[in-house]
């Protein structure tokens, strides 16, 4: 198989380019950087097919090896089609988060911050278990003698203020489904269809 | 006429549906019912193609009349035929289920009325990954299911959907692009696609490129299933999407990637060039994703921990390389679809009947709801490992191959497993405890659902309301059932389904079989039993 040196090297500046841009933290970016990779993908399979030969229409008097190879050209048509499909969707999901967030970045899971920022303490785990085990203790003594019947409760709310929940503060609440509820909870219930999400968001439309 | 010709209905009955679906947008009655009948068709279907495969038939379809190696084939087998018949129960309960919460939420002509039709297509992406004979239309299911999946992950389009959605979108592009550079590259070094025909060239080729390629492959297929040092992207993405979506992701997605390995490492690059790489991926899945799971308080997000986690057991059975590991392996691929798609369908449930999925503010569900308990309790058990179960018997299956290969890495892979399991009881046993048992008022944050005394809601002011956000409509109660029976299934009928997943482990190793069935009867197979007997005795080196 014989290879074509400019498209390897337009290849090779596709893919740099490519990766160089999904590592960006603009969607816009990564997104350009995503079609870079497709295209730079996409010139790879033609350099499969080896040089240029005839069109792949049969001719009486041709020997089978002057024709073109014409199946890296049908695998690169579909894999046209797929990263266009692709790319639209891409745009659409970037224009819906300029919509939401006004913003056009990747933006941190918070989830994923609130379990970093947990405490190593589980008050249900690791809370100090009182000495005195009868069924019937008059008080709740600790190792130490102090009397720590309402420990565990106290270091539930304090770990749980260290893990990022207001716990004294009045929480926000919101009507949602006809019944008022906080609004972190809402958030958390939102579902397709749910009666708490507006059927027409922003942006929609039927 | 033979019944496996049948097989391309598998991929086009579900698109034929989702065309109908489309047009009847407007009428979501005429749209489920479509759907609903099209898809039990297919699983009709899919079950005939499994009874005619049961015994070691394995035959291809050539599509539009073109021989093999040129033209696209189709090729059933029994483990394509088992994973198809799986897939599609498992779908057509999720679909029943999705269509309950529809309907008890009363979205007759909402923004999700496109599910449908996207369902559907993700179904046919589905199936032509398992039936695909050919690397290239392997490429195309791929991408079918990943498209239907983009859209139903940002299903309605909020704000947590759209970011998880970003990074699913790029994470599965990014995996599609290396996939067809690896197709690329495939072609460049042996001028064909066709997965039989690529078994005899590939062994050609000088060890360095073979190397270069499996790698390539395995890399593409690992993102998609998830496998440890590249699975970051499952646990952000997964919980955010609607409750059916996230079960049928959780059940079948990670699995078609699995599925891809198992085909790569037997059918294309058989020996042991890999395994050791892979044992240590499998350990690493398995430990380090259920460490996840243990420090989240979301069950969503826990399960999907527990579901990277359990995917390396799948990579643990492929690494033996033995007939005994895989068999376990495919197995094991069959039981977790199962499982893994009720658990999370149920705690869609939790969702709905407690208000939140969250185990801080979770409590007393056992009293409040036995039959949601129930249906917890058996999958979960059941993913943990528990003796009755079919848990159990597949990671018996995996213990039993990894001893009996005796490496040192097979023993840490081995006590890895065991110390897996354990703490999967573990994950699972604190969700129970805490969701199930204990008293609502003794929760973090306990849901206003949960306090709130049956006679009070009752007479409360907006208390209709209430009962109608809260009450466990019987079509999703129902489907979820189903499964969880389904999974006891597995259980009662592990024997039959152990030595058939034993035989589609010996077929596949030997490689006899499918090269014949694409190619014809007289091709020469390279190794075919030598191989074999290499692989089973010689495994990590």
């Amino acid at each position: 198989m014989s290879v074509n040196l400019t498209l390897l090297i337009v290849m090779g500046a596709l893919y740099a380019c490519g990766i160089y841009l999904i590592l960006e933290r603009s969607l816009t970016r990564v997104l350009l950087g995503l079609m870079l990779l497709a295209n730079a993908t996409n010139l790879l399979i033609l350099a499969t097919g080896g040089y240029a030969g005839l069109a792949p229409l049969f001719a009486k008097d041709t020997a089978a090896q002057e024709y073109n190879d014409p199946l890296p050209q049908a695998l690169i048509l579909t894999s046209i089609v797929i990263s266009f499909a692709v790319t639209a969707f891409m745009l659409g999901i970037i224009y819906r988060t300029w919509v939401l967030a006004r913003q056009d970045e990747i933006q941190d899971d918070l989830e994923d911050r609130r379990v970093a920022a947990t405490p190593s303490f589980d008050a249900e785990d690791d809370a100090e278990i009182p000495a005195e085990t009868s069924e019937f203790p008059l008080t709740m003594l600790g190792s130490d003698g102090r009397d720590i019947s309402n420990h565990g409760a106290s270091s539930a709310d304090a770990g749980l203020a260290d893990g990022g929940h207001e716990t004294d503060q009045p929480v926000a609440t919101l009507v949602a489904g006809g019944r008022e509820m906080p609004a972190e909870h809402a958030a958390a219930e939102e579902k397709p269809g749910s009666l708490n999400v507006d059927p027409n968001p922003e942006g929609g439309g039927k | 006429m033979n019944i496996a010709s049948l097989a391309p209905l598998a991929v086009v009955l579900p698109i034929l549906g989702a065309a109908l679906t489309f047009l009847l947008i407007r009428h979501s009655r005429a749209q489920r019912a479509v759907s609903i009948g099209l898809l039990s068709l297919t699983l009709l279907l899919e079950c005939l193609l499994l009874a005619s495969a049961w015994n070691g038939g394995t035959a291809a379809v050539t599509i539009g009349g073109w021989v093999p190696p040129f033209g696209i084939v189709m090729v059933v087998d029994q483990f394509s035929s088992l994973m198809l018949v799986v897939s599609s129960a498992v779908s057509l309960a999720v679909l029943v289920y999705a269509t309950g919460q529809g309907m008890a939420d009363g979205d007759e002509d909402a923004p999700v009325s496109i599910f449908h039709p996207t369902y559907l297509i993700l179904v046919a992406g589905v199936s032509n990954a398992f039936l695909s004979g050919d690397l290239f239309n392997l490429y195309v299911g791929f991408e079918i299911l990943l498209t239907a999946s983009y859209v139903l992950m940002t299903l309605g389009g909020t704000g947590p959907r759209i970011r998880a959605g970003v990074t699913y979108v790029v994470v599965s592009v990014v995996s599609s692009v290396l996939f067809l550079i690896a197709i690329a590259m495939v072609y460049g070094a042996t001028g064909t696609v066709n997965m039989a025909d690529l078994a005899l060239k590939l062994g050609d080729l000088d060890q360095g490129t073979k190397t270069l390629l499996h790698v390539m492959l395995l890399v593409a297929f690992g993102i998609k299933a998830a496998v440890f040092p590249l699975s970051f992207w499952l646990p952000d993405s997964y919980p955010t999407a609607p409750a059916p979506v996230t079960a049928v992701f959780a059940g079948l997605l990670t699995k078609v990637g699995v599925y891809a390995m198992v085909r790569t490492e037997t059918l294309l690059f058989p020996g042991d060039t890999l395994n050791t790489p892979l044992m240590v991926a499998a350990l690493l899945t398995m430990v380090v994703g259920i460490l996840g799971a243990l420090a989240q308080s979301d069950i969503k997000r826990l399960l999907s921990f527990t579901l990277v986690s359990h995917i390396g057991y799948m990579v643990f059975g492929l690494a033996m390389s033995s007939a005994v590991g895989l068999a376990a392996a495919v197995f094991y691929v069959a039981h977790h679809i199962t499982i893994q798609t009720s658990l999370f369908l149920v705690t869609g449930l939790i969702e709905r009947r407690g208000g939140s999925s969250s185990v801080d503010r979770l409590g007393g569900l056992a009293k409040l709801s036995p039959m949601l308990a129930l249906l917890f309790f058996i999958p979960g058990m059941n993913l943990a490992g528990i003796p009755p179960f079919s848990g159990f018997l597949g990671k018996v299956g995996l213990l039993q191959a990894g001893i009996e290969l005796g490496t040192p890495l097979a023993y840490a892979l081995v006590i890895g497993g065991v110390v897996t399991s354990l703490l999967t009881l573990l994950a699972i046993a604190r969700v129970w405890n805490r969701a199930f048992w204990r008293r609502p008022t003794d929760a973090e944050h306990p849901d206003p659902v949960l306090l709130a005394s049956p006679a009070a809601r009752v007479s409360g002011p907006g208390a209709k309301v209430n009962n109608t956000v809260t009450l466990l409509p019987r079509t999703m109660v129902g489907s979820t059932a189903g499964l969880v029976v389904l999974g006891v299934a597995l259980t009662v009928f592990a024997g039959p389904l152990f030595s058939l997943s034993d035989r589609a482990a010996r077929d596949m190793l030997d490689r006899t079989p499918y090269i014949h069935a694409v190619l014809g009867e007289g091709t020469a197979v390279p190794g075919a039993m030598g191989g074999t007997s290499a692989s089973t005795g010689g495994g990590a080196r």
